[in-house]
């Protein structure tokens, strides 16, 4: 070594003992590939975007979303020459007017409030609920894993959106029905369904995850199960986890568009005080019994539910390539 | 295997049992009575409401009134009525006279039982069905065999759209389409005896799950398509036709076939929005509009019926699977 060193003076190793690259962490690497899919940031910009609007609704629409114009219902968007019922568009109302005159963008703009909560809330609920029962079923085994068994037995037996309609058509006018303009119960029934698959999920996981070896060497040394499961089993199921709430949000969007239509989201609400004045939901509803005076109605809530149903679809399919386990690197 | 069929057979009870139990309860947990829940209907008074509590058997308490629509009881002439059991969903509350059976499996007079309002939903669901496999797989089968030309990337795309959007939104995107725009046919057929009317329904219904087959069938042939038995077939100088239809597609499509029966039951109990926006005699409109009636015998007993389609259609997926792949055998 020293002869071959000292024949080219000149040239002076790099010292290979100290790398000056920083190493990155899987949750690092994830990211930069989450970063480097196309659709998925297409899809991160919508949902940002629908964010924004949910915030600033009231002061984004241009006119309030209540406000009767009469004379001026059923107006086309204010491109429209003629519409089917003789009526030009006024630049005035961008997309339009309902039965009643009011404004549809702004309506559309005040509906992304119901659509985005319903999208954040009860996914909220389900995934914590839904991981810290899937973690205990999964570690401890025995009478709660049983129960979580036959639960999801009967539960996919019994088709979501059926149960939802029940739940809501009975308990619509109760005074659980009545907090939060009915949000409330839509919450809860959303949530006692969807809870069981991330339960079920992470149980799984958990399964095959409590046979390796690092679990095994922490219970050696008299890690508490607590600590197991918070510090060495949650953060190997986090991924899938991730994966599933970007595909449970565009899912309860949709549910809460199907049960609106069938009038059973959202109670409908004349009260300019009100945060939720209207949801997509409804305003498909609205849209439907209008159909043939002015079928456009239903085009912007529809379309609106389309996009941030395929965004968030872009962004769960970017998600799980950047965090699919088989691609990550062996730790 | 007979053993495991009849276990899951055996199953479907307490599952079924369950359901009707969970709707039950949670049908009697809305205020008032069915007489007063309809509010644009003439209102029943007191004493009459009373009788009619008598009739339907409504004055005894809940659990003898759910042990009646289980099991049956004893009407007021001391007959024995039987229930769920025997496949009796109980009287309609608004239509009066007929049970609920009756408004969806009989047909009008002198009609085959296909003109029934179940029979309605059934033939939407094949037909939306038969849609779905006649154009989703070989779409699949073209796009596995162009892996990555623009046939490829194309299907793809709008397989995720027709995957992740709900039939709903893409009905309405159809019917501004081609009925607002375009005038080619009418949302609203006068007439359900002619197939044309069918066509449009069947197609937003079916989309979903076309999409989802050609998904399926194009990465199942891609993994078909790498497998040694498809390189034998070709070394030993077999037709290209011969080793597609032969040896891959025999295979490729075991996991499609499966998924047909479960989206069959997901058409059928899927189908009540596209009914209700084509204003298809269905048993999904009725469905939706004793939703708006609160008509809660006619809710229950649907509800029932679908969990009940949606475990034998899963069920006969099973026997499906193993009758077609040898390689599957299921646990005693």
């Amino acid at each position: 070594m020293a002869e071959i060193a000292g024949s080219q003076p000149d040239k002076v190793l790099p010292n290979l003992t100290r790398l000056n690259v920083r190493g990155r962490g899987p949750w690092q690497e994830a990211w930069g590939r989450f970063l480097r899919n196309k659709a998925s940031i297409v899809g991160l910009v919508i949902v940002l975007f629908f964010m924004l609007l949910t915030v600033f609704a009231s002061l984004v629409a241009p006119h309030s979303p209540l406000k009767l114009n009469s004379g001026k219902s059923f107006l086309p968007p204010s491109w429209v020459e003629k519409s089917a019922t003789n009526k030009t568009g006024d630049p005035q109302f961008l997309l339009g007017t309902d039965t009643l005159g009011r404004d549809v963008l702004s309506r559309v703009m005040y509906g992304s409030r119901v659509s985005m909560i319903v999208g954040f809330v009860p996914t909220f609920i389900i995934i914590l609920v839904g991981t810290l029962v899937g973690l205990m079923a999964g570690y401890y085994g025995g009478r709660l894993d049983n129960f979580l068994m036959r639960l999801t037995d009967i539960m996919y037996g019994f088709p979501d959106l059926l149960f939802f309609i029940i739940a809501l058509v009975s308990l619509r006018d109760t005074w659980i029905g009545e907090l939060m303009s009915g949000l409330f119960l839509l919450f809860c029934a959303l949530a006692i369904v969807n809870w069981v698959g991330v339960a079920r999920l992470v149980r799984g996981q958990v399964l095959s995850l409590k046979e390796k070896e690092f679990i095994e060497a922490a219970r050696s040394i008299g890690v508490k199960d607590s600590r197991i499961m918070l510090r060495h089993l949650l953060p190997n199921v986090l991924g899938p986890i991730i994966v599933l709430t970007a595909f449970l949000i565009p899912n309860m969007i949709i549910t809460e568009a199907i049960l609106g239509y069938l009038g059973l989201g959202l109670k409908p609400t004349t009260d300019p005080q009100a945060f939720f004045v209207t949801s997509w939901g409804s305003l498909l509803l609205e849209g439907q019994s209008a159909i043939n005076a002015q079928p456009l109605l239903l085009l912007a809530p529809a379309i609106c539910v389309a996009l941030v149903v395929l965004a968030f679809t872009f962004i769960g399919d970017g998600l799980r390539d950047a965090l699919d386990p088989r691609m990550r690197g062996t730790q | 295997m007979a053993t495991y069929f009849l276990k899951r057979l055996l199953w479907m009870i307490p599952v079924l049992f369950t359901v009707a139990l969970i709707t039950f309860v949670l049908m009697h947990s809305a205020p008032g009575g069915p007489w007063d829940r309809d509010l644009s209907a003439r209102q029943v008074d007191a004493a009459t409401q009373k009788v009619l509590n008598a009739h339907y058997g409504l004055d005894k308490p809940l659990w003898r009134q759910f042990v009646a629509y289980t099991f049956g009881d004893f009407n007021q002439e001391d007959k024995f009525v039987c229930g769920l059991m025997c496949g009796n969903l109980g009287p309609s509350y608004r239509v009066r006279g007929r049970t609920v059976q009756d408004i969806l499996f009989e047909a009008p007079k002198d009609k085959s039982s296909l003109q029934s309002k179940f029979g309605y939903s059934l033939r939407l669901g094949f037909f939306a069905l038969s849609m779905a496999a006649v154009i989703g797989i070989p779409v699949g089968i073209f796009a596995a065999l162009k892996q990555n030309s623009w046939v490829d990337y194309l299907s793809l795309f709008i397989a995720t759209a027709g995957i992740s959007l709900p039939s709903f939104v893409m009905a309405i995107f159809l019917i501004i389409i081609f009925a607002s725009t375009l005038h080619w046919i009418n949302v609203i057929p006068r007439t359900w005896d002619d197939i044309k009317g069918w066509i449009l329904p069947a197609a937003v219904l079916g989309f979903g799950t076309m999409a989802y087959v050609a998904r399926l069938t194009r990465t199942s042939m891609l993994e078909v398509l790498r497998q040694d038995y498809v390189r034998t077939a070709r070394a030993k100088g077999l037709h290209e036709r011969v080793v597609v239809y032969r040896h891959m597609m025999r295979n490729a499509l075991i996991p499609v076939v499966t998924i047909l029966g479960p989206s069959l039951a997901a058409l059928v109990t899927g189908s009540f929005i596209i009914e209700t926006m084509f204003s298809f005699p269905g048993m999904g409109r009725e469905y939706v509009q004793a939703i708006s009636r609160r008509d809660y015998s006619m809710i229950m007993g649907t509800t029932l019926i679908y969990v009940l389609l949606v475990s034998v259609a899963n069920l006969t997926v099973d026997f499906l699977y193993v009758f077609i792949d040898p390689r599957i055998r299921l646990e005693e």
